[in-house]
C-alpha cells in the first residue's frame, strides 16, 4: 500500500491557510472528531470525512494565565456549534471577562515565521 | 482489575528518599537507589532479594535500564510504564499481576526527581501539541483551571470552597515532622495569595519540591514471614479518558469514577467501609472531584462536603493525612507517596497524624491533566 500523500495536521492546516477551520466527521458513529486523526476513535474505520467548520461556538470553560511576565492571557475550550471542542482564546475580550456561555466566531491568527496559523476566536451576538 | 485477586499481594516496605530540597548533584536516580535501600530496610530485606523493578520519572528516558545499571540486576523483570503521576498506583496492579504469575517474587516500585534542584522546565519538557501550545497554556495548571471554572460554573462551588482543600492539607502537614510547609495557612491566605491560573493562587497548587521513595511487594503468602505487618492490595483499578484537556470527555467527571469502581468491585468494598483517604491533590479542585468520583459526596457537592475543615485532622472524614501534594512534598508524579503514606497508616506508624483504628486505606492516583486516574484498596490483616 502507498504511502498516505497527506497528514491529518497538514489538511487541518491547509484550511488554516484558507481560512477555514476544518474537522473530521464520523458517518458511522454520526459524530464529529476533533483533533484531526487517521482513525475514528468511535470505530476504529480509517473513514473520517472532513468538513469545514460554520465557525460558531460557544465558550466551555474559562481561565486566565498570570505569566511572570506580562499580562494575563486568557485560554478557553470552545465547543463549536457542529459539535466538537478545541483549545483556543477569545481575543476582544479582557482575560477575566471571557465568561461560560458567550457565544464566539472564529477566526484565523495568520503564520507567523516559524508557527502555523491557528484558530481564535472573538465575541459572537447573543445565543441562537 | 478483572483477573486479580483480592489480597493476592501485600506491601511490606515502604520509605522516602531524601525530600524537599536534597544536595547539590543528586540525581533522580540516587533518590530511587536510596529510597529503595531505605525500604528494604524496612521489611528486613536486601537488594539481593529482588528480582522485580517498577520505575518511573520524568528525568530519564529509560528509567528502568538506567536503574538495571545502578542497582547491577541485569535479570530483574521490569516495568517503567509512565502515564504520569498516578504510574506507581498503576504499577502497583502491575506488581501484583507480575507475582501472581511467577515473573518475580520481590517486587520494588520507586521514583525519583529534582525538579525543585533543576527547575520544572528542565524535569519535565512539555511536548508539543499543535492543537493547544499556540494558545500558551501554563500546563498543567491551566488545565485544571478550566475544569475548575466548569465545576464552579455547573455546581455553584465557590473560591472559598476550594481554599478549604488547600487548609485543610495544611493543617495535617503541621502533624507530620517532613512536611516541606511548616506555617499555619488560612482561607484568606489562600485567596489573597498570588494569582496562578484563574481561580487558582499559587495555595491551590503542589508544591514544586525534590523527592523520591519505593515501596516493596511480595506474595501475601511470604509476606507474613516478615517482621512488619503485610498491608494487602485488596483492590485495583485504572481508567484513562485522555491526555489532553481539550479531549477531556467530561471537565467535571473524572475517570476515577471507573477506576474507583473496578477498585471497589474487586476489593468487594465500597465508600463506607475505607478508614483513611490518600488523594492525589496536585490542585484543590483535585480533592473535590475525587471525593466526589469515589462516592463520598455527590456529584457537585464536593465544595460543600470540604467545607468546615470536614477533611482536616479535626473532621470526620481522614484525608491527606501526611499533608499532600499540596503542603507536604511534590516532586512531578506524586502517586508514590500517597502509597507511602497509607502503609505507615495502616501499620499505624504516623505519630500525631495517625488516624485512629485504620484498617483500609484508599489511595487515588492522577496523572496528566486529569487524565490517568488509578485507584488501589489498601487493607490490614484484618480486612482479609
Amino acid at each position: 500500500m502507498a504511502n498516505a500523500a497527506t497528514s491529518p495536521l497538514g489538511v487541518y492546516l491547509e484550511h488554516l491557510e484558507k481560512g477555514e477551520l476544518a474537522y473530521q466527521f464520523s458517518p458511522d458513529a454520526n459524530a464529529a472528531v476533533f483533533y484531526p486523526r487517521i482513525i475514528c476513535p468511535y470505530t476504529g474505520k480509517d473513514n473520517l470525512e472532513w468538513r469545514i467548520s460554520k465557525g460558531l461556538g460557544t465558550v466551555h470553560a474559562t481561565t486566565a494565565v498570570y505569566p511572570q511576565k506580562g499580562d494575563p492571557y486568557n485560554v478557553v475550550l470552545i465547543d463549536m456549534d457542529e459539535g466538537f471542542r478545541l483549545m483556543s482564546r477569545v481575543e476582544d475580550t479582557p482575560p477575566l471577562e471571557v465568561r461560560i456561555g458567550m457565544r464566539v466566531k472564529f477566526r484565523v491568527h495568520p503564520a507567523e515565521g516559524d508557527e502555523p496559523p491557528y484558530p481564535v476566536f472573538t465575541r459572537a451576538g447573543t445565543a441562537p | 482489575m478483572n483477573g486479580l485477586v483480592r489480597g493476592s499481594a501485600a506491601i511490606v516496605g515502604a520509605a522516602e528518599s531524601d525530600i524537599g530540597a536534597v544536595a547539590t548533584n543528586m540525581s533522580p536516580l540516587d533518590l530511587m537507589a536510596q529510597g529503595i535501600h531505605r525500604a528494604l530496610a524496612d521489611c528486613g530485606l536486601t537488594l539481593k532479594d529482588v528480582d522485580g523493578l517498577w520505575c518511573a520519572t520524568t528525568q530519564a528516558r529509560t528509567s528502568a535500564m538506567s536503574l538495571c545499571e545502578y542497582l547491577r540486576l541485569p535479570n530483574a523483570y521490569t516495568d517503567s510504564t509512565i502515564v504520569g503521576g498516578s504510574s506507581f498506583e498503576v504499577h502497583v496492579a502491575h506488581a501484583q499481576a507480575a507475582l501472581a504469575a511467577g515473573l518475580c517474587s520481590v517486587a520494588v516500585i520507586a521514583y525519583g526527581s529534582t525538579q525543585r534542584t533543576v527547575g520544572r522546565r528542565a524535569a519535565s519538557a512539555r511536548e508539543y501539541n499543535p492543537y493547544e501550545t499556540p494558545f500558551r497554556p501554563f500546563l498543567p495548571s491551566t488545565a485544571y483551571a478550566l475544569a475548575a471554572s466548569r465545576h464552579m460554573h455547573e455546581f455553584g462551588t465557590t473560591r472559598e470552597q476550594l481554599a478549604e482543600v488547600a487548609v485543610a492539607a495544611r493543617e495535617w502537614a503541621l502533624l507530620n515532622p517532613v512536611a516541606w510547609e511548616k506555617k499555619p495557612l488560612t482561607i484568606e491566605d489562600v485567596l489573597n495569595a498570588r494569582p496562578i491560573a484563574h481561580p487558582f493562587t499559587v495555595r491551590d497548587i503542589c508544591l514544586v519540591t525534590d523527592g523520591g521513595g519505593a515501596i516493596v511487594m511480595m506474595s501475601a503468602e511470604r509476606a507474613r514471614s516478615l517482621a512488619k505487618p503485610p498491608v494487602y492490595v485488596l483492590g485495583c483499578g485504572q481508567a484513562i479518558t485522555h491526555a489532553s484537556i481539550s479531549s477531556m470527555p467530561n471537565l467535571t467527571v473524572t475517570g476515577a469514577r471507573e477506576s474507583g469502581a473496578a477498585a471497589y468491585r474487586m476489593a468487594r468494598m465500597r465508600e463506607s467501609d475505607i478508614d483513611v483517604l490518600e488523594l492525589y491533590d496536585a490542585f484543590t479542585i483535585n480533592t473535590v472531584l475525587f471525593l466526589e468520583d469515589l462516592g463520598f459526596c455527590a456529584k457537585g457537592e464536593g465544595g460543600r462536603f470540604v467545607s468546615g475543615g470536614r477533611i482536616g485532622p479535626k473532621g470526620s472524614l481522614p484525608v491527606n493525612t501526611n499533608g499532600g501534594g499540596l503542603s507536604y512534598c511534590h516532586p512531578g508524579m506524586y502517586g508514590l507517596f500517597l502509597l507511602i503514606e497509607a502503609v505507615r497508616q495502616l501499620r499505624g506508624e504516623c505519630g500525631a497524624r495517625q488516624v485512629a483504628q485504620a484498617e483500609t486505606a484508599l489511595v487515588h492516583g492522577n496523572g496528566g491533566v486529569l487524565s490517568a486516574q488509578a485507584t488501589v484498596i489498601l487493607g490490614t490483616q484484618a480486612t482479609l
